[in-house]
C-alpha cells in the first residue's frame, strides 16, 4: 500500500470512529443527534480546528510550535483591550489587527530557528512563557469583562450566516482555503518537502530553514485570528485564556495522523483528530460523565491514537531493518528516514 | 522534531585553557556569579544563611527530576509527564496516608508509582516505536486526569505530622534534608552519566542510535530504564512537594515539566541528544534558583519571573549559536 492509500485509510477510519462515537452518544442521549447539537460541538471546536491546522504546517517541517495558546492569550488581551478603550474601531479592522500581531509573534519563532538555528522545542518553550508573562505585563493582571466590551465585538462570531455561526465559517474557510493551498500550491507543498527529507529539499533549491520561517507565521497568525475569536466567544480576556491549550493542539494533529517526525500528515486528518477531540469533550458532559474524568479520557485517546497510527507507520520500517543485509536496494526513501531516525 | 544540523568536528584540538574557557559551565558559572553579586547588591537580607536556605526549597524537588531527566534527553527522549507523575504520586500517597498506613508505606507508594508511571512511558516510546514527546503529552494528560477523577475539587491533608520531615526538616543548621538529598544525588548521576558504562552508552545512543543498536547495545532496554529512572525521582519529588505543602490538590506542580526542561537545556544538554553534562544542570539550577529567588526579594511577581526565564532561556541557547554562525562566516571569507 503506498503511503498516500494508507492515509486515506487512516482517514476513513478516524472518520469511522467518529460517526460511532456520535452514534454511541446519541443511543444513550438521543439530543445528542439533533442537527442543533452536533453543529454545536462542530463550532465549539472550530478553534481547536484551526490552530491544529496553523500546528500541523509546523510539524510537518519537523518543528512544533508551543507558544499558539500563549500568543492567542496576548493577542486575544490587546484586541480586548483595544475594543475597550475604542469601541468604534471596526471589528475587520481588529481581526486583521490580530492575525497581524499574531503573524508577528509567530515570526519571532520562526526567526530565531531559521536565522539563529535554535531548535524549535526550545525557542517555542521560551516565547511561550514570555508572551504569557507579557499578558500579565500589558493588563497589570486585571481583566477585560463582557460589559467592557462593545456589541458588536461580542456578537460577531456569533452572528449566524445561512443557518451556522460566523466562527463555524471562519474554521471552514480556513480549512478549504489551506486544503487548498498545501495540495495545489508549490509554497504548501513545500512544507512537505522540506520536512519529509530536508537535505533533498535543499538540493532541489528550498530553503528549509525559510520554509520553517513561513510555517510558524502562518501558525501565529492562525493562533491571532484565534485570540480575538477566543476573547469574543466567552466574552472575556485575563492572562490564563486558553492556558495548556498548545498541548491539545499538538493532540488534534497527532490524532489526525500527522507524523512528530516531519513530512506527513493532511489537513483532513487534523481536522478529524480536532474534532474527535471535539466530539469527546461535548460528549462527556451529555453522557452524564463528570467533567473530572474528560482529562484522563482525552489523555487514554492520544495515547491510543499515537499507538494505532505508529502501527501503521511501522510495518514498511521494520522490514528493512532486518533485511538490512539482502534487500537495502528497494529502500523508500520515507521509510529510510523513519528507521533511521526511530 | 530533529534540525537540520551538520556538527562539524574540528580538525585541530584546542589547548586545555582555551578548552576550560570556551566551556558552557564555566560560561554559566560566571552568569551566576554575576546573578549572585547582583543580588546581594539588591537585598541586604540576601546573603543571610536562613534566606540563602529557603531558596534551595524553591528548587530542590524540579531539581532532583532535571537529574535524570538530563540523561533521557542525552538519549534522544524527553519526559513531558513528570509534574503529573508528580501530581499522581501525590495522590496516591494521600489514599495511603488516609488509610492510616505509616511513613515507609506512604513513601514507598509515593516512589512505586512514579516508578510505575515512568515504565510506562518507557514502554510505550520503545514497544510501540513513538516519539516520547507525543506519547508524555498523552501520559500527561492521563496522569493529571486521573489525578483529576480521584480527587475532584477535594484536597486531601491528612498526612502524619511526621511526614513533613521529608520537605521541611534541617539535617544541621541551616542545611534542609530536601537540598542534602538534591546535592548525593548530584553527585550519584554524575558519577552515573561520566564514569560508568551505563553513562557512555546514553551518549552513544544519543548520537547515533543506529550505530548503537549496531554496536550491540540494547538501545529499547537503555530508555526503559532511564524513564523509569526519571519516574522514580518524580516519585521522590512528589514526596519532598507533599511533604512541604502538607496537602494534595489535583493542580500541584502544575506546568513543571516545562521549568524542569528550562533547566536541563540551559545547563548546556543539547536538546537534539548527545551531548551534555550533570555540572552544566547542577549550574543551571542554581542559576535559575538565584534569579528567582533574587526576584522575589525585589517583588517581582512570578509571572514575569516567567518572563524572564523564558527570555533568559532564549538568549543563553542563543549566545553560542550565533557565535558559531559568526564563526563560519569568517571562516568562509578567509
Amino acid at each position: 500500500m503506498t503511503i498516500n492509500g494508507l492515509l486515506k485509510h487512516r482517514e476513513s477510519m478516524l472518520a469511522l470512529v467518529i460517526v460511532i462515537l456520535i452514534g454511541a452518544v446519541g443511543v444513550i442521549t438521543p439530543d445528542f443527534l439533533l442537527a442543533k447539537s452536533l453543529l454545536g460541538a462542530f463550532n465549539d471546536t472550530s478553534m481547536l480546528m484551526i490552530l491544529a491546522i496553523g500546528q500541523m504546517l509546523v510539524i510537518l517541517t519537523r518543528c512544533i510550535d508551543l507558544s499558539v495558546a500563549a500568543n492567542l492569550a496576548l493577542t486575544g488581551m490587546v484586541v480586548a483591550m483595544i475594543n475597550s478603550a475604542m469601541p468604534g474601531v471596526p471589528i475587520p479592522l481588529l481581526i486583521i489587527l490580530a492575525m497581524a500581531m499574531g503573524a508577528v509573534l509567530g515570526a519571532i519563532n520562526g526567526f530565531f530557528v531559521w536565522k539563529v538555528g535554535v531548535p524549535a522545542i526550545v525557542v517555542t518553550l521560551g516565547t511561550m512563557s514570555i508572551y504569557r508573562g507579557m499578558v500579565f505585563l500589558l493588563s497589570d493582571g486585571a481583566w477585560v469583562n463582557a460589559h467592557q466590551m462593545s456589541a458588536s465585538f461580542i456578537d460577531f462570531p456569533r452572528n449566524t450566516l445561512m443557518g451556522l455561526p460566523v466562527m463555524s465559517w471562519i474554521a471552514l474557510g480556513v480549512v478549504v482555503l489551506l486544503f487548498f493551498v498545501t495540495r495545489h500550491l508549490r509554497f504548501g507543498r513545500d512544507f512537505y518537502t522540506a520536512g519529509g527529507n530536508p537535505t533533498a529539499a535543499f538540493y532541489t533549491g528550498i530553503n528549509v530553514g525559510q520554509v520553517q520561517f513561513k510555517a510558524f507565521v502562518i501558525s501565529g497568525m492562525l493562533a491571532g485570528l484565534c485570540g480575538y475569536l477566543w476573547v469574543s466567544r466567552y466574552a472575556v480576556a485575563y492572562v490564563d485564556v486558553a492556558s495548556g491549550f498548545e498541548l491539545q493542539v499538538v493532540a488534534a494533529c497527532v490524532i489526525g495522523g500527522v507524523s512528530i517526525m516531519g513530512g506527513l500528515g493532511t489537513i483532513l486528518g487534523c481536522v478529524l483528530g480536532a474534532l474527535f477531540l471535539g466530539v469527546i469533550n461535548n460528549a462527556l458532559p451529555v453522557i452524564g460523565v463528570s467533567p473530572f474524568w474528560q482529562m484522563a479520557i482525552s489523555g487514554a485517546v492520544i495515547i491510543i491514537a499515537v499507538i494505532a497510527n505508529a502501527k501503521a507507520e511501522r510495518a514498511p520500517g521494520r522490514i528493512i531493518l532486518r533485511r538490512a543485509v539482502t534487500g537495502a536496494a528497494d529502500v523508500n526513501p520515507t521509510t529510510a528516514t523513519a528507521v533511521a531516525k526511530s | 522534531m530533529e534540525q537540520v544540523m551538520t556538527r562539524t568536528i574540528p580538525n585541530t584540538l584546542s589547548t586545555p585553557f582555551k578548552r576550560f574557557v570556551f566551556r558552557w559551565e564555566t560560561f554559566l558559572l560566571l552568569v551566576t556569579a554575576l546573578v549572585f553579586f547582583a543580588n546581594t547588591q539588591i537585598s541586604p537580607y540576601f546573603l543571610d544563611p536562613w534566606s540563602l536556605s529557603d531558596m534551595t526549597f524553591n528548587f530542590s524537588e524540579k531539581a532532583i527530576i532535571a537529574l535524570p531527566m538530563a540523561m533521557l534527553i542525552i538519549c534522544r527522549e524527553i519526559d513531558l509527564s513528570v509534574a503529573s507523575t508528580i501530581a499522581l504520586s501525590s495522590v496516591c500517597m494521600g489514599l495511603a496516608a488516609q488509610a492510616g498506613l505509616s511513613i515507609e508505606v506512604i513513601c514507598a507508594v509515593g516512589i512505586l508509582v512514579g516508578i510505575g508511571c515512568g515504565l510506562f512511558n518507557g514502554f510505550i516510546v520503545t514497544w510501540f516505536n513513538i516519539p516520547s514527546i507525543v506519547v508524555t503529552i498523552g501520559t500527561m494528560s492521563l496522569f493529571r486526569g486521573i489525578t483529576y477523577v480521584i480527587l475532584g475539587d477535594t484536597v486531601m491533608s491528612d498526612y502524619p505530622s511526621e511526614f513533613a520531615f521529608f520537605g521541611q526538616g534541617y539535617i544541621a543548621w541551616v542545611i534542609s534534608f530536601e537540598f542534602t538529598v538534591f546535592l548525593i544525588l548530584a553527585l550519584v548521576f554524575y558519577v552515573l552519566l561520566h564514569h560508568t558504562n551505563f553513562g557512555r552508552r546514553t551518549y552513544a545512543i544519543g548520537n547515533n542510535p543506529t550505530g548503537a543498536l549496531y554496536s550491540g547495545i540494547k538501545v529499547n532496554k537503555h530508555k526503559v530504564v532511564l524513564f523509569t529512572l526519571v519516574g522514580a525521582m518524580s516519585g521522590l519529588a512528589a514526596i519532598f512537594l507533599t511533604s512541604r505543602l502538607g496537602s494534595t490538590r489535583p493542580g500541584i506542580a502544575f506546568a513543571w515539566e516545562l521549568q524542569i526542561v528550562t533547566m536541563v537545556v540551559l545547563g548546556g544538554v543539547s536538546i537534539l541528544g548527545g551531548s551534555g553534562s550533570i555540572l552544566g544542570v547542577v549550574i543551571a539550577v542554581f542559576l535559575m534558583g538565584l534569579v528567582t529567588f533574587g526576584l522575589g526579594l525585589i517583588n517581582v511577581p512570578g509571572i514575569v519571573m516567567t518572563v524572564i526565564i523564558g527570555a533568559m532561556l532564549i538568549t543563553v541557547i542563543s549566545i553560542p549559536a550565533v557565535l558559531a554562525k559568526l564563526r563560519e562566516r569568517k571562516g568562509r571569507s578567509v
